[in-house]
């Protein structure tokens, strides 16, 4: 890696102030460091001043009441994965947490980080490579080797999010809090996302001089059931060849309202709307569930090695919904 | 004649020994290449080509060798020479620290005249495709042509055939601890190297080579090695690299490549194709086979296979080529051709079984020589209930889908001349034992131990075996091929049954009863003729003085035998809504000749097996087309079996005959036939190429249906 100075935090006001005019890339915050190590590592990013977030005070706290969930982003994976409420009233979060990486990984991994992580493309992630998310001219993944790549809202970088807290929040409701040099803001989490047509080069709202500080999830409703199923090639570690997020409010096999949130398929964590409106009112059976599935993916479109992913998400929709009327 | 003795007789032989290094490798306290560090050590680090095809133009070093901190840069390929694949090295440095090499090697200006390129076989066969080897035409070597039999006649006679063609991607060794050395010069004639290799003796001699220097002033130790599978046995362009720096500095320099470079460079597994046509008989023989068939080798060649494997085929016709393509070469990996050849050998069984409407097991007993498979067909059905499978393939209800396959493999080992051993017994009761081999992580340390504690009716641990080192001048061979226990233990146990002899003679006339009524056992000398004369062991030492006793060994044909069989049983879970493929349990039924050690041997088979289902499940090289690079060259992309992966594997060591084998390549083979043949069990399809990761399952399913 390039040689960086080192600065540990000691306010917001001072990070949002070294952040703010540097543009991308020169001044970068860290807090677990799985992500932007390796970046750093592969020459990928290659900035001069580090801000260790970790020094800040009291944003590694999770705070869990009537009004529901708050979440530090300095909280680590492993806290989320075994928080007792959040396994017990939120468990798609702390199931989608527990199949993150692996022990070593979501010990350190944050909160804001594994929201704000970078995609694992094994172009963008090749120094050598400059494809269009790095400002090049190419997504390589169109005519490349695309196994890994998106079947939804790639046009034209066809990166997957990498996240599996994502779709886990978005489906919970959940919005972020977001610091700048301009202020305080929250927004919807699902807004947080963008997609390359909006913006190739980045994956979500963030200025440069912004952070995320907090997420918040409001409570969880009375006969919801949730689940997080991630499909990936090897046990662990292994990012999602797609995931799907799934909260459901039910009334014995009735469907009042449906959250269905997808990951590893598309460059931002996919809100199915589709899968959602197949099931919400409905008495779920094996018609509606593959209905839900095969309405999730209609306008899905794979590139050369990847149609497999449009089965796959089908089939875990489908399953998320039979699972939310057993 | 001599001869290991009776299993009855065995008091450590053939009995489950930890091994000697194990506490000190769970420790740490063992130092690996990786961990050596001496004073003054600088760091090396090579650039690598990006470029899968270049010609070059020309390298500048000079804002390298001035940034501080860097104590030497070399060039390693010249200007007008040829780059042939990313990886290639180019130039390299020696720093004071690894980050300064690091930052070194990236501010050397390399100017190449790129060339067309071609990384995947398709791209190297296609028509208009660039030439790349000015030897070959069409980026291929002349076919290989095999002919036995009549194979029209053959077809002529077969009551089904079958057409099929299969393919295995080109596989990485991934060993665990990369290849490197750290190398220092005592002075301008002794040359001391600490290398990650499996050939202690074949570094050194390639070193005194390169270097013109006397083979006994080059130094090799090898005390503890992560992993090599057949890609670590001679010194590489790495060693010679760091002996360059290290020499121009006069400091020592350790160079070990990263990761990166160990995926692109430090060789692979060549990839696969084969088309078959095959014919059995209506009574289930089988009858015609032919088989055209390529692989890569990447630039080089060497991307043999067998095929056919293990079944005998009275009629048949094979056609093998190399394809070339611009990228690093396959080196010997585990078993080289086997498993890929039987995984079509086994899929293809499956397949004309079925044709024949029988059961895949009969078929391979009526077309199986080897008696030692057909007993282990009948050990690893009833282990695995074999009863249990589907009696008609993906007849599983619901949506994980359960299946069991069979596959076979077959290994010579055996071993060979060439090692030199030394046995001593110091007047302190201590006993050593020293050759030049090395224990790649084989056991070989305490298979010594056993054998010399054996022979002295000592403990193992009592033993010092000192290998790893050319320092004694005790040569032996590189490990490969399955040799080393086979090619060593001979060797060891003479010299021990020697030192034994010359102990006897000098104690013999103490307790009054001729050398050939002594014996050793429990720490005391006594005759066996009167139980009432013993000396105890320390005692009998201590008289030797000064005057240790230090005997060499001998080879002895009759200690070993070449030749093993083996076969293993696959049961797995296929869930056909995910394409998720978990094996459930395998049963490797292994015959290895005599196991020294029963332990260190079920773990070789469970290492072989874990490789095998590697390769099966998950493993696979992918090379861009558009850019020429590797594009998985890390442990990311590139999958290995993890914890998750692992099934319960029943090892079982399969007694067939007292001399010693070898059992290090083979375990690995059978795996891949039985895991691809317990898939189409479960889900009644067949996936004909290999890795079979989800995406597959899923188009298979999908195609089915449709």
């Amino acid at each position: 890696m390039e040689k960086f100075s080192y600065v540990n935090a000691t306010s917001l006001e001072q990070v949002t102030e070294l952040l703010s005019d540097s543009g991308w890339g020169e001044v970068m915050p860290i807090a677990g460091g799985t992500d932007l190590l390796a970046e750093l590592k592969e020459y990928v990013e290659t900035p001069k001043t580090l801000i260790n977030l970790k020094t800040l005070p009291g944003m590694d706290e999770i705070n869990a009441d009537a009004s529901g969930l708050k979440i530090g982003a300095l909280v680590t994976v492993a806290d989320i994965a075994k928080h007792p409420t959040i396994q017990h009233h939120y468990t798609v979060l702390a199931q989608a947490a527990g199949s993150v990486a692996t022990p070593q990984i979501r010990n350190v991994g944050t909160l804001g980080g594994n929201l704000c992580q970078r995609p694992r493309c094994w172009y963008y992630r090749d120094e050598n490579t400059n494809c269009l998310k790095k400002g090049g001219d190419l997504c390589y993944a169109v005519d490349g080797l695309s196994k890994y790549h998106a079947i939804l809202g790639g046009d034209p970088v066809y990166i997957v999010h990498p996240s599996d807290l994502a779709p886990a929040l978005i489906a919970l409701g959940a919005s972020v809090k977001i610091v700048g040099a301009e202020g305080e803001k929250t927004m919807s989490l699902e807004d947080f996302f963008t997609l390359p047509a909006a913006n190739p080069f980045r994956e979500n709202v963030l200025e440069p001089n912004e952070i995320v500080v907090e997420v918040q999830v409001p409570p969880a409703k009375p006969h919801t059931k949730s689940f997080y199923l991630k499909a990936r090639e090897k046990g662990a570690p292994d990012f999602a060849l797609a995931s799907v997020a799934g909260v459901f409010e039910m009334d014995g096999r009735t469907c009042k309202a449906a959250s269905v949130v997808l990951g590893g398929v598309a460059p931002a964590p996919w809100r199915s709307k589709e899968a959602e409106a197949a099931l919400t009112g409905k008495m779920i059976d094996d018609t509606i569930s593959k209905q839900a599935g095969a309405d999730a993916v209609k306008d899905a479109q794979p590139l050369n090695d990847n149609a497999y992913k449009v089965t796959l998400t089908q089939n875990l929709v489908s399953r998320a919904a039979m699972m939310a009327a057993s | 004649m001599a001869s290991w003795g009776e299993a009855s007789e065995s008091r450590l032989i053939g009995k489950r020994i930890p091994r000697l290094s194990g506490r000190d490798k769970v420790t740490g306290k063992a130092k690996y290449t990786f961990d050596i560090n001496r004073p003054g050590l600088l760091y090396g680090r090579i650039l690598r080509s990006e470029v899968a095809h270049a010609n070059v133009v020309g390298v500048d070093l000079s804002a390298a060798e001035a940034l501080p901190g860097v104590k030497a840069v070399t060039q390693i390929i010249d200007v007008g020479k040829k780059i042939r694949y990313q990886g290639q090295e180019i130039a390299a440095v020696a720093a004071e620290t690894d980050d300064i090499a690091k930052d070194a090697i990236r501010l050397i200006r390399v100017d190449l005249e790129e060339l067309p390129y071609v990384v995947t076989e398709e791209d190297a066969m296609a028509e208009g495709a660039p030439q790349i080897r000015d030897d070959w035409e069409a980026n291929q070597s002349n076919p290989g042509v095999r002919e036995e039999g009549d194979i029209k006649a053959g077809f002529d006679q077969a009551a089904v055939e079958v057409e099929a063609t299969y393919h295995t991607p080109v596989q990485t060794h991934v060993c665990l601890e990369t290849h490197g050395n750290v190398v220092e010069w005592e002075d301008e004639q002794n040359l001391t190297v600490w290398a990650s290799t499996q050939g202690v003796f074949g570094v050194r001699n390639d070193l005194a080579g390169t270097f013109n220097l006397p083979a006994n002033q080059v130094r090799v130790i090898t005390e503890h090695m992560g992993g090599g599978f057949g890609s670590k046995f001679g010194a590489g362009v790495e060693a010679v690299t760091a002996a360059n720096l290290a020499r121009i500095t006069g400091r020592p320099v350790k160079l070990m490549l990263t990761r990166k470079a160990e995926h692109l460079v430090a060789g692979n597994r060549p990839s696969m194709t084969q088309q078959v046509r095959a014919g059995a008989t209506g009574d289930g023989r089988l009858i015609a086979y032919d088989m055209k068939g390529y692989g890569t080798g990447g630039i080089s060649s060497g991307a043999g296979f067998s095929a056919p494997y293990v079944y005998h085929v009275p009629n048949l016709r094979t056609e093998k080529r190399n394809v070339t393509v611009n990228v690093g070469n396959q080196r010997a990996m585990r078993a080289p051709g086997h498993p890929q050849g039987a995984f079509a050998m086994d899929s293809l069984m499956d397949e004309l079984a079925e044709k024949l409407g029988m059961n895949p097991l009969e078929f391979r007993r009526i077309n199986d020589e080897s008696e030692v498979r057909q007993a282990q067909y009948t050990l690893g059905a009833q282990e695995i209930g074999w009863h249990r499978r589907n009696s008609v393939p993906g007849s599983g209800k619901g949506v994980k889908k359960r299946g069991i396959g069979v596959g076979s493999g077959e290994w010579g080992g055996g071993g060979g001349r060439g090692t030199q051993a030394r046995v001593t017994i110091n007047s302190d009761g201590t006993v050593e034992a020293v050759t030049g081999t090395q224990d790649i992580g084989t056991g070989i340390r305490t298979a010594i131990a056993i054998i010399v504690a054996e022979e002295f009716g000592l403990a193992p641990t009592d033993i010092i075996v000192k290998v790893g080192d050319s320092a004694p001048g005790l040569p032996s061979g590189g490990s490969g091929g399955s040799q080393t226990t086979a090619s060593v233990a001979p060797v060891i146990k003479t010299a021990a049954a020697a030192a034994k002899q010359k102990l006897f003679e000098h104690i013999a006339s103490q307790l009054e009863a001729p050398i050939a009524d002594l014996r050793v056992g429990n720490r005391t000398i006594y005759v066996v003729s009167d139980r009432t004369k013993t000396i105890k062991w320390e005692l009998a030492t201590g008289q030797l003085g000064m005057e240790s006793i230090s005997e060499g060994g001998n080879w002895d044909e009759d200690l070993r035998a070449g030749g093993v069989a083996g076969t293993q049983f696959a049961e797995v879970e296929v869930d056909t809504e995910t394409g998720a493929l978990r094996v459930l349990k395998i049963v490797a039924v292994q015959d290895c000749g005599l196991a020294i050690n029963r332990l260190t041997t079920e773990s070789q088979i469970n290492g072989g097996v874990i490789m095998g289902l590697g390769q099966a499940l998950l493993e696979e090289r992918f090379v861009d087309a558009q850019t020429g690079r590797m594009l998985n060259a890390n442990l990311e992309d590139y999958k290995v079996p993890g914890t998750f992966e692992i099934p319960e594997i029943k090892s079982i060591v399969f007694d067939t005959h007292r001399k010693v084998t070898g059992v290090g390549e083979p375990p690995c083979i059978p795996t891949l036939g039985a895991i691809a043949n317990a898939v189409y069990n479960a889900i009644g399809v067949r996936i004909r190429e290999l890795p079979i990761t989800p995406d597959k399952v899923l188009t298979a399913l999908a195609e089915k249906k449709a």
